[in-house]
C-alpha cells in the first residue's frame, strides 16, 4: 500500500462506565506510542454529537485514514461510528473498535489491571486497523413480498398491517383455522363489563372481524394446514418452501350442512376440547372458527386407516355438493419473499409432571381446559358441568409452571388475570359457589387489569395467599379433592383449575434452525436486544411477533405484531439493500481442490475453469461471510474481506507481544 | 508473585462474543488475562492461528463458538470441532501440551457459563505455568 497509514484513536470514558475502572487518560497516552498512530483523544462520550465531531475534525485536520474507537461493544455502536467516519469522507470499513467496556471496565474491579488490559485491547485494534482495506458495500434488489409464519392473533395482525401498506403476504398456519390459541378462549380479559351477558369479549365478536379482514384481503395468501419446511437466501431475497397437507374438503363447495358428519362411522377424542367430547373423522372444528368448513382427519378416517369406508366412503356419498375429494394430495410450493415475521406462538405448560397436583383426576384441569368448559362454543355449551357435577367449590392455583426455582423461572404474565377472569366466570354462572384462589402475588400490571381484579374481589372470590416455595398439595381420597396449603384450612374442592403458564412451542428449535435464530435462556426466541430491539432478530430481515418471543397478553401481542409489520415494511419498501462485506474470495493461487466447495453450507462456491485451470469462484451474493472455507483452504488462496489472515495474525501478534 | 497467564480467545460474533457482552452487562467479575478477538464464526479460526499464538508466547488459546446445532452459519462449528480434535493431536505430536487450548460453546444468553469458562481456563493455564514453547515456530 503506497498511502501512509495515519491512525486516530479515540478513547471513551462512557461517563463512569469505563472511566471508573479504567484510566482512560493513561490508555490514550499509551495509544500515542503505537505504530501509525498520529492523533489521540479521550472524551466523556465518544458516541455523543461532540464526540463524533471530534472524530470528524480529527479526520479532516490530521489526515486520518484509519480510526479506532475504544468504547463499548461493536455490536452496540459500530454502525454509529462507521456512519461518522463515512460522513467525514472516510471509507466506513477503515474503522475499528476496541471493546473496553463490556469486555473490560464492566468485568474488572482492579483499576490498574483493567487499565493494562484496556491498553492491550487498543493495541489489538490498532494492529488490525493498520491493515484494514476500504470496501464497498454490496447492493441487492428486494422481493416486495412478506412471509408471516403463524396465523394466530399476532400473525394475522402482522399480515393485515403489511398488506394494508400495499405488499403481498404469504400467511402460513399449520392448524386448520386462524386465530391460534385465542380462538378457543371463552372470553378475553380484561372484561369490559362484569356481566355474563355478551359485551363483545368473546373470540366470536372480537376475532371474526379480524379473520374476515384476512380472508377478504386480496394481498394475503392464506396457507392453512401448512408448514414452512425450508428457507434459503438472505434478507430481501429469501425463498421459502411451504408444504400443505390435504383437508379433503373444498372450502368453496362446502355449505356446512353436516350430512358428512352424520354418516361418518369414526369417533375419536376431540383434541381441541381436551378430550371432553368426541368428534368424527370428518367434522367442523368449532362453530366459532374461520374459515368455516368441514375438515377430514385422515388419521381417524376409516377410508385411510382401513375399515368400513375403505372402498365406498360414506361421507363422499352423503355430500350432495361434491365437496369431498379423498384423492387430495400433499402439496409443496416455493415462494419468493423479502422478509419474514415469525409469530409461532406458545404451548401450554403440561402439569403432568407435578405429581402433587394430581392432574390426571378428571376434576383437576388446566386453565385452557377451563376456557373450553366455560365457552359457549365448547363441549358443554358454556354450562359449568364437569364429570357429571356442577362444581360448587372451585379452587384456582396460580403459578403452575411459572416462577419456579428449578423449572420455568419466568412469570407467564397472563395467568393472574385469566385466573381472575375464570373466578369471575364461576361466580357469575354459579352465584353461590365458593371460589378459592391460591395466589402468590397478583400481577395486575396491564391497563384495566387492577380494576378488574378488584371487581372480582368484590364479587366474593376468596383470594388466599400462599408462599411460592410452599409445596401446595392436592389430595384425593375416594374422589374427594382437597387443597392443602400452609396457613389456610384445607379446602374441599369439586373442581381444581391449575393456572398453567406459557412455554415455548415444543418445536421452536426447528424454527431456530430454519431461520438461524437463537433461543433465550427461557427457550423463547431471542430478540436482537432485550430493550432496544425487541422485535428484531440476529438474522437480518426476520422479525418476531407475539408469544414466540416471550409470554404476553393479546394487547401486547397485537402491538408487537404491528411493530414487526412496520419493521418488515421498512425492508419491503426499499428498492435495494446493502449486504455485509465480510465475503470470501479466492485468488490465482487456488489449486482447484474443491475443499471449500464441500464445506460451504450455502452453495456459494463453485469450481470453474479459468485460463485452463480449475479454480474456486465465490458467488458473493450467496456468501454469508462465516469464513469456514478460508480455514479449510489448504493453499491459502481463499481469503475473507474485513477479516483477512493478516489482520487476525496482527491481533495475535499484538496479544503475544503484550504479555501479562 | 503468582504467574498471570496471557490468554487469547477467539469468539464468534453471534454467540460467544454476545455472551461476553452480556457478561459485561451483568457485571460478572472475570480475570483480566483474556483478550478477545472477534471472528464471524468459530469456523474461521485456522488451526495455524492457534499454533502461531502459542509459538509467539501466548500461554493459552480459547475458541468459543455457538452450540452444536445453533451455528449462525448452520455447520461452521461442526468444522471447528473436527479441526480442533485434529489440532489437539497435532499439538501433542509436536510436544505442546494440548491443555493449553480449549474449545467450548456459549450461546448469546449464556453469560454465566461464559464467565465460568473464562475463570476455569485462566486457572488451568495458571497451573500449567508460563508457555515454554515461545519462539518454537518460525
Amino acid at each position: 500500500m503506497s498511502e501512509k497509514i495515519r491512525i486516530g484513536v479515540f478513547v471513551c470514558h462512557c461517563g463512569l462506565n469505563i472511566g471508573a475502572t479504567v484510566d482512560c487518560a493513561a490508555v490514550a497516552e499509551h495509544a500515542k506510542k503505537l505504530p501509525h498512530v498520529v492523533y489521540v483523544e479521550h472524551n466523556m462520550y465518544t458516541c455523543s454529537e461532540p464526540g463524533q465531531l471530534q472524530i470528524k475534525n480529527g479526520i479532516r485536520d490530521h489526515d486520518l485514514n484509519r480510526v479506532v474507537v475504544a468504547s463499548c461493544s461493536p455490536r452496540m455502536h459500530e454502525p454509529t461510528f462507521r456512519a461518522t467516519v463515512a460522513d467525514a469522507g472516510l471509507n466506513p470499513f477503515l474503522f475499528e473498535m476496541a471493546n473496553i467496556r463490556e469486555h473490560c471496565s464492566w468485568i474488572h474491579k482492579d483499576k490498574e489491571a483493567g487499565t493494562e488490559k484496556a491498553k492491550m485491547l487498543v493495541e489489538l485494534s490498532v494492529a488490525r486497523a493498520a491493515l484494514l482495506e476500504p470496501l464497498d458495500s454490496r447492493e441487492v434488489g428486494v422481493t416486495n413480498t412478506a412471509l408471516v409464519i403463524g396465523a394466530g392473533v399476532s400473525g394475522m395482525r402482522a399480515a393485515t398491517d403489511i398488506a394494508d401498506r400495499g405488499y403481498d403476504v404469504h400467511l402460513v398456519e399449520r392448524e386448520l383455522f386462524m386465530g391460534g390459541k385465542a380462538a378457543w378462549f371463552s372470553k378475553m380479559f380484561p372484561l369490559r363489563k362484569c356481566e355474563e351477558t355478551c359485551v363483545g369479549d368473546c373470540p366470536h365478536c372480537l376475532l371474526v372481524p379480524e379473520f374476515e379482514e384476512v380472508l377478504d384481503n386480496p394481498r394475503i395468501t392464506l396457507h392453512l394446514n401448512s408448514e414452512v419446511t425450508n428457507i434459503d437466501g438472505y434478507v430481501g431475497n429469501f425463498k421459502a418452501t411451504i408444504r400443505t397437507q390435504p383437508i379433503y374438503v373444498d372450502r368453496d363447495k362446502c355449505t356446512y350442512c353436516g350430512e358428512c358428519t352424520n354418516v361418518c362411522p369414526a369417533s375419536v377424542p376431540d383434541e381441541r376440547n381436551y378430550g371432553m367430547q368426541t368428534r368424527k373423522a370428518i367434522y367442523l372444528p368449532s362453530t366459532g372458527i374461520v374459515p368455516r368448513s368441514y375438515v377430514l382427519d385422515d388419521s381417524a378416517c376409516s377410508h385411510f386407516v382401513g375399515g368400513k369406508c375403505a372402498k365406498k366412503p360414506l361421507c363422499v356419498k352423503a355430500c350432495k355438493f361434491g365437496a369431498i375429494d379423498l384423492k387430495e394430495k400433499e402439496r409443496t410450493q416455493e415462494v419468493d419473499i423479502g422478509t419474514i415475521v415469525v409469530a409461532t406462538g406458545f404451548d401450554n405448560y403440561d402439569p403432568t409432571e407435578k405429581k402433587e397436583l394430581h392432574y390426571q383426576h378428571p376434576r383437576v384441569i388446566t386453565a385452557p381446559e377451563f376456557e373450553r368448559l366455560s365457552a359457549y362454543t365448547g363441549p358443554t355449551d358454556g354450562k359449568l358441568v364437569i364429570d357429571g357435577i356442577e362444581p360448587k367449590r372451585v379452587a384456582f392455583i396460580s403459578c403452575v409452571g411459572s416462577r419456579e426455582k428449578d423449572g420455568n423461572e419466568y412469570c407467564s404474565r397472563v395467568c393472574c388475570i385469566f385466573t381472575a377472569k375464570q373466578a369471575h366466570s364461576v361466580l357469575r354462572k354459579l352465584p353461590d359457589a365458593h371460589v378459592a384462589v391460591y395466589y402468590t402475588d397478583v400481577r395486575a400490571f396491564g391497563k384495566g387489569h387492577e380494576e378488574f381484579y378488584q371487581k372480582v374481589l368484590d364479587e366474593g372470590a376468596d383470594y388466599r395467599l400462599r408462599e411460592l416455595e410452599d409445596p401446595l398439595k392436592v389430595t384425593i381420597n375416594n374422589d374427594n379433592i382437597k387443597v392443602r396449603c400452609k396457613g389456610h384450612k384445607d379446602f374441599k374442592a369439586d373442581l381444581v383449575v391449575l393456572a398453567t403458564g406459557l412455554v415455548p412451542q415444543h418445536d421452536s428449535p426447528e424454527i431456530c434452525r430454519l431461520l438461524n435464530l437463537s433461543l433465550s435462556g427461557d427457550g423463547f426466541f431471542m430478540e436482537a436486544h432485550p430493550k432496544l430491539r425487541p422485535i428484531d432478530t440476529f438474522t437480518d430481515g426476520v422479525f418476531l411477533a407475539g408469544c414466540c418471543q416471550g409470554p404476553k397478553d393479546i394487547a401486547d401481542s397485537m402491538a408487537q405484531a404491528s411493530g414487526a409489520a412496520a419493521r418488515a415494511c421498512g425492508i419491503l419498501s426499499k428498492m435495494a439493500l446493502t449486504l455485509g462485506v465480510e465475503t470470501a474470495f479466492s485468488d490465482e493461487t487456488c489449486i482447484g481442490c474443491g475443499t471449500c466447495v464441500e464445506v460451504c453450507q450455502f452453495g456459494a462456491i463453485t469450481l470453474e475453469e479459468i485460463d485452463g485451470e480449475l479454480r474456486a469462484v465465490v458467488n458473493e451474493a450467496l456468501c454469508k461471510g462465516c469464513g469456514t472455507c478460508i480455514a479449510a483452504c489448504p493453499s491459502g488462496a481463499m481469503q475473507q474481506r474485513h477479516y483477512t489472515d493478516e489482520q487476525i495474525l496482527a491481533m495475535i501478534e499484538a496479544v503475544a507481544g503484550g504479555g501479562a | 508473585m503468582t504467574f498471570e497467564p496471557n490468554i487469547l480467545a477467539f469468539c464468534c460474533n453471534w454467540c460467544s462474543y454476545a455472551a461476553a457482552d452480556l457478561a459485561g452487562i451483568g457485571r460478572m467479575d472475570q480475570p483480566t488475562n483474556i483478550k478477545i478477538v472477534r471472528v464471524m464464526c468459530s469456523g474461521r479460526v485456522k488451526p495455524e492461528f492457534v499454533i502461531k499464538a502459542l509459538s509467539d508466547g501466548v500461554d493459552g488459546v480459547l475458541i468459543l463458538g455457538c452450540h452444536i446445532g445453533d451455528c449462525h452459519y448452520v455447520t461452521g462449528n461442526h468444522r471447528t470441532l473436527k479441526r480442533f480434535q485434529v489440532l489437539e493431536r497435532l499439538l501433542e505430536h509436536i510436544g505442546i501440551d494440548p491443555r493449553r487450548i480449549r474449545l467450548d460453546w456459549a450461546s448469546a444468553a449464556e453469560a454465566e457459563p461464559f464467565s465460568n469458562m473464562i475463570r476455569e481456563f485462566t486457572e488451568q493455564i495458571r497451573e500449567l505455568g508460563p508457555n515454554p514453547y515461545a519462539g518454537s515456530y518460525a
